[in-house]
């Protein structure tokens, strides 16, 4: 699915990410964890192709194509999806307008034709149980007034609905409660699929109790200093992020 | 710079003007005339006109007809301009044309009919609303429509007539290098309520003069929804002039609506006396070398009065826009409420707005706030969008047009909202999206 070789990325004349590899097979969910600042969301950005960040080494293979080739509406079309940490808020443009333009770009991009007005509403009303939102939501300005879990899950919602095949959650739990947290969780997993990959980015252990990963990876300084398996994350919830700070130091 | 040319071109005109055996409209036409000739069109140099220059007018000579001629106007084109389930006033080239217009169910009582032949059949009428609304306003353009003003608009509604439909005034212009010079007046007695909507536009292609003015009285408690909607071409020079005269508790609902012309301005003024309200809603686009001018006057001169005012502006290419917006709380206003709002969107780095909003607070009790934004669409949004797949250029458009729908949501007659938003849709293209999806 997808292959991250040496990657170095800069934001102006700052180094953020000195050499991150990644393999990820279809299927499975990769968390990436670390402390502020340890590059996590600089990861999710580049990956998604947002703008001001400076690729100077390595690679990232997607489904056998150079992902860092696409701009990013190219890399959507193709089955990247980034839950945004900050969901922007859109006032004028109503949930399902977006909704239905992003579905028909990327359904025009594999020369499937747009869905016509009533398969489209049943799809998206389905959908729309998944994150338990409230139909009316579809109707509202794209994040204008959300509450924080409502952003969180209308993320979800788009995810639902654009079916990506890998997907990017950057901090997804980030300012959710209990509550928010299971409903997204529950939304994700029931996205999960054996042809469909997960990166979650997250600074939190927690997360990670509702959607259970296969791999975890420490990312500190710009690199990822520890993978393991869903064990890893118990131990830095335990143990906290210095002594990983301390595991890099040595290694410089 | 002087307005020679015209002088000399429209005296010779000056025995087929309307209104020819009225010594009153002689003698106002007779000192417009005077004013007109000692300053020409309006100067930068005069405070209100210092972003737009017009001098440029007086190097071309727009030339008026001086009678109403046979009409060959696109009847088919003609149609596609009007709004469907409204009662129409066609005005061509400055003359209003029967024939054209459809009054046919309109209540009796009411009149509406062109300024000329009320001129003839009424002019008591027309000489009590005449001037009322302009008051002691003045500049050149407003000294050139009342020495020169061929036709216009003459509406009249009695007291407590609550009419069913709007009425459209269409400003048609067809001929290359003509003028159209109209004074419209409107008048709604007490109680009375009415939706006027005015549209001007021209023939494709061609490049014309558009100077008009509408007089507005509303009596006590009049309710008048007004509308404009200027899509001149992009070679038409228009100067459209709008004022108002509230009577106590008298409403004035207003929606400029501005996309043509090659130079636009538009002047909308009104005085409101006793706990009468104003809305004025605003959305001016522009691209290409557009130049679109928003003068907006609103004078509370007795208290209790309401005034909201929302302008938005998109500026593309090289086109400049233009937001004066002035209130003025007199001494005697208390518990005024005055609101304005003016949000600017550039979308080139050559796009330019000259922004001014005056507030000149004369009472100690009232409430009173402004507001101006200029701003770029915002890359973050832009990213937003593109990151779910929607192409750069769709999703810029889609930011544009959400921003100028806000004005239009705004807009009460359903079939004229309906029209902008295909404008803009037009202007703003997004893919794989139709309007059922708004």
């Amino acid at each position: 699915m997808l292959k991250i070789e040496n990657l170095h990325v800069r934001i102006e004349d700052k180094p953020i990410l000195k050499g991150i590899s990644l393999h990820i097979k279809p299927g499975e969910v990769h968390a990436i964890m670390g402390p502020n600042g340890s590059g996590k969301s600089t990861l999710s950005h580049v990956l998604a192709g947002r703008d001001g960040y400076e690729v100077t080494e390595g690679t990232v293979i997607y489904k056998d194509k150079n992902l860092l080739d696409m701009p990013p509406e190219e890399r959507a079309r193709e089955g990247v999806f980034l839950a945004f940490q900050y969901p922007v808020e859109i006032p004028g443009v109503s949930n399902v307008y977006l909704l239905k333009a992003a579905l028909n770009a990327v359904r025009k991009h594999h020369g499937l034709p747009e869905l016509d007005a009533f398969d489209f509403l049943q799809m998206i009303k389905a959908k729309t149980k998944l994150v338990e939102m409230d139909e009316k939501f579809l109707y509202r300005a794209v994040n204008e007034g959300f509450s924080g879990g409502e952003k969180k899950r209308n993320e979800i919602l788009q995810m639902a609905v654009l079916e990506p095949s890998l997907c990017i959650l950057d901090e997804t739990d980030s300012g959710l409660d209990i509550d928010a947290l299971k409903i997204v969780s529950d939304g994700v997993n029931s996205l999960r699929s054996a042809d469909r990959s997960f990166i979650l980015v997250t600074h939190y252990q927690r997360l990670l109790d509702y959607i259970k990963p296969d791999h975890v990876h420490v990312l500190a300084q710009g690199r990822i200093v520890k993978s393991g398996d869903a064990s890893l994350a118990l131990e830095l919830e335990e143990r906290g992020y210095g002594w990983i700070d301390q595991t890099v130091g040595v290694a410089a | 710079m002087s307005a020679t040319n015209y002088i000399e071109r429209y005296q010779t005109l000056a025995s087929s003007l309307s209104g020819q055996n009225l010594p009153w409209l002689n003698t106002l036409r007779q000192l417009a005339l005077g004013s007109f000739s000692a300053s020409g069109f309006p100067s930068p140099r005069e405070e209100e006109w210092k972003y737009t220059n017009v001098t440029a007018l007086e190097k071309k000579l727009f030339a008026p007809l001086s009678v109403s001629t046979p009409t060959t106007v696109d009847k088919e084109w003609l149609e596609t301009h009007k709004l469907a389930d409204t009662w129409s006033l066609v005005l061509v080239d400055g003359h209003f044309v029967p024939e054209l217009s459809d009054l046919a169910g309109l209540p009796d009582e009411v009149i509406a009919t062109g300024i000329s032949a009320a001129l003839e059949n009424q002019p008591d009428r027309v000489k009590a609303l005449f001037g009322t609304s302009v008051g002691t306003e003045s500049h050149g353009f407003l000294a050139f429509n009342t020495a020169y003003f061929s036709d216009g608009a003459f509406i009249g509604i009695p007291a407590g007539v609550n009419l069913q439909k709007p009425i459209q005034i269409l400003h048609v212009s067809t001929r290359n290098e003509a003028l159209s010079n109209t004074r419209s007046l409107i008048g709604l007695s007490k109680n009375a309520e009415a939706k006027l909507f005015e549209t001007f536009v021209g023939s494709p292609g061609i490049s014309y003069l558009t100077a008009a003015v509408t007089e507005i009285h509303l009596s006590e408690n009049a309710d008048l929804d007004h509308y404009k909607l200027q899509v001149e071409t992009d070679k038409a020079y228009h100067f459209g002039g709008v004022y108002v005269k509230q009577e106590k508790s008298s409403r004035f609902n207003q929606h400029n609506l501005t996309f043509g012309g090659l130079l636009a301005r538009n002047e909308i003024h009104t005085e409101l006396a006793m706990a009468a309200e104003c809305e004025m809603n605003g959305l001016f686009l522009a691209k290409g070398r557009q130049h679109v001018d928003n003068h907006t006057l609103i004078h509370h001169i007795e208290p209790h009065g309401i005034s909201r005012e929302t302008y938005r502006g998109v500026l593309a290419d090289r086109a400049r826009g233009v937001f004066q917006g002035r209130i003025v709380v007199h001494p005697q206003a208390q518990k005024t409420i005055a609101e304005m709002n003016n949000r600017n969107l550039l979308l080139s780095e050559d796009a330019e707005i000259d922004a001014k909003p005056q507030l000149e607070i004369l009472a100690d009790d009232v409430k009173c706030s402004h507001g101006v934004a200029v701003g770029q669409l915002d890359p973050e949004s832009i990213f937003y969008l593109v990151s779910r797949g929607v192409d750069r250029e769709t999703a810029k458009n889609m930011l544009t047009f959400a921003f100028a729908n806000e004005m239009v949501e705004k807009i009460g007659l359903e079939s004229l909202r309906g029209r902008v938003q295909e404008h803009l849709l037009n202007l703003f293209p997004q893919t794989g999206i139709r309007r059922d999806w708004l």
